[in-house]
């Protein structure tokens, strides 16, 4: 486990404790909480054409940072660390592949290609300090991504909240029910949605999302 | 099905969102080893079930899962104002 508090105060130097590196460089098979669907066989076997379109990305490295926004070494340090700016209620940033999302008044989810987690993890905290915390979650959850001119008509069937673009405009970021589970939903573009979803609920959610898309014809591509 | 306003992601969500967490503002005792038993038992039983104006804790809990106070007419049902914890109602009859 990565988990560490970072405590500092006027006289004693900040400890780490335990860091290390979740993604190691030989070893063990990595498997995503999709895995036993055999998407790459679905995506061939599929339809090539239709309303929504269906994509796992796996492996990436998920960050949930935590701190006070008025620590400003917190949050100056997040941003030099990230390279774009740790964003208010309901909104993401981008800047190249490392994303982030506001999650709560004081925690953040950050998501970075699976190779950069752990040097996105110690640059986090070396350029982060006070009471702070890093947590490395990437084997908690996954991300799906949703697009096509139906992928709205899918999140409306799964979740009460309000995604007309009057009030999900692209970039937003919500956490919220969906289906009988939760995720994080981020609009990524005009007909393009992010959900974040749990390991444990990635079959239910993949099921649902499956005999939710029918109507509008599902293309799941790899 | 109720919207309710949380302070914290600063829009209204749907009531499923939420758990309520009971009376709000009940101040622990701040010397429990020397407090009085009756001290005690009212911190950790007694609440004021009120018909009319009740201050509660409510956390959001499928949301950002932040803790955050209601104002809420327990008569009507009617939510006056949400506010977070270490603020005071403004509606308090
Ligand atoms: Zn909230």
């Amino acid at each position: 486990m990565s988990d560490a508090i970072v405590e500092k105060t006027e006289v004693a130097a900040p400890v780490l404790i335990q860091v290390m590196n979740q993604v190691p460089a030989a070893g063990p098979r990595g498997e995503s909480p999709l895995h036993h669907a055999d998407l790459a066989s679905v995506a061939r076997q599929g339809n090539q054409q239709g309303g929504v379109t269906l994509q796992e990305v796996a492996f990436l490295g998920h960050l949930v940072i935590r701190g006070s926004i008025e620590n400003s070494d917190f949050m100056s340090g997040a941003e030099k660390a990230l390279g774009v700016a740790l964003p208010g209620p309901l909104q993401s940033g981008q800047q190249g592949d490392v994303s982030v999302r506001w999650i709560a008044p004081d925690e953040w989810l950050v998501i970075v290609p699976g190779a950069e987690a752990f040097a996105m993890e110690r640059a986090l905290r070396d350029a982060m300090s006070g009471h702070v915390a890093v947590v490395n979650v990437s084997g908690g959850q996954t991300v799906i991504n949703l697009s096509g001119a139906n992928a709205r008509e899918v999140l409306m069937k799964s979740t009460g909240y309000d995604v007309h673009d009057n009030n999900f405009p692209v970039g937003k970021v919500v956490t919220t029910t969906f289906a009988k589970s939760q995720a994080v939903i981020r609009r990524t573009g005009e007909q393009s949605w992010e959900l974040v979803i749990r390991r444990s609920f990635a079959d239910y959610l993949w099921l649902w999302l499956q005999d939710a898309s029918k109507e509008f014809g599902l293309v799941v591509r790899t | 099905m109720f919207d309710i306003y949380c302070p914290h992601c600063q829009e209204h969500r749907e009531e499923e969102e939420f758990h309520a967490s009971g009376e709000a503002h009940i101040a622990r005792p701040l010397d429990p080893d020397n407090c009085t038993d009756k001290e005690w038992a009212e911190y950790i039983y007694f609440r004021k079930n009120p018909r009319g104006i009740h201050h509660e804790l409510w956390v959001h809990a499928a949301g950002c899962r932040k803790f955050f106070n209601i104002t809420r007419d327990t008569q009507t049902y009617e939510i006056k104002e949400t506010y977070k914890v270490g603020q005071q109602p403004t509606v308090t009859e």
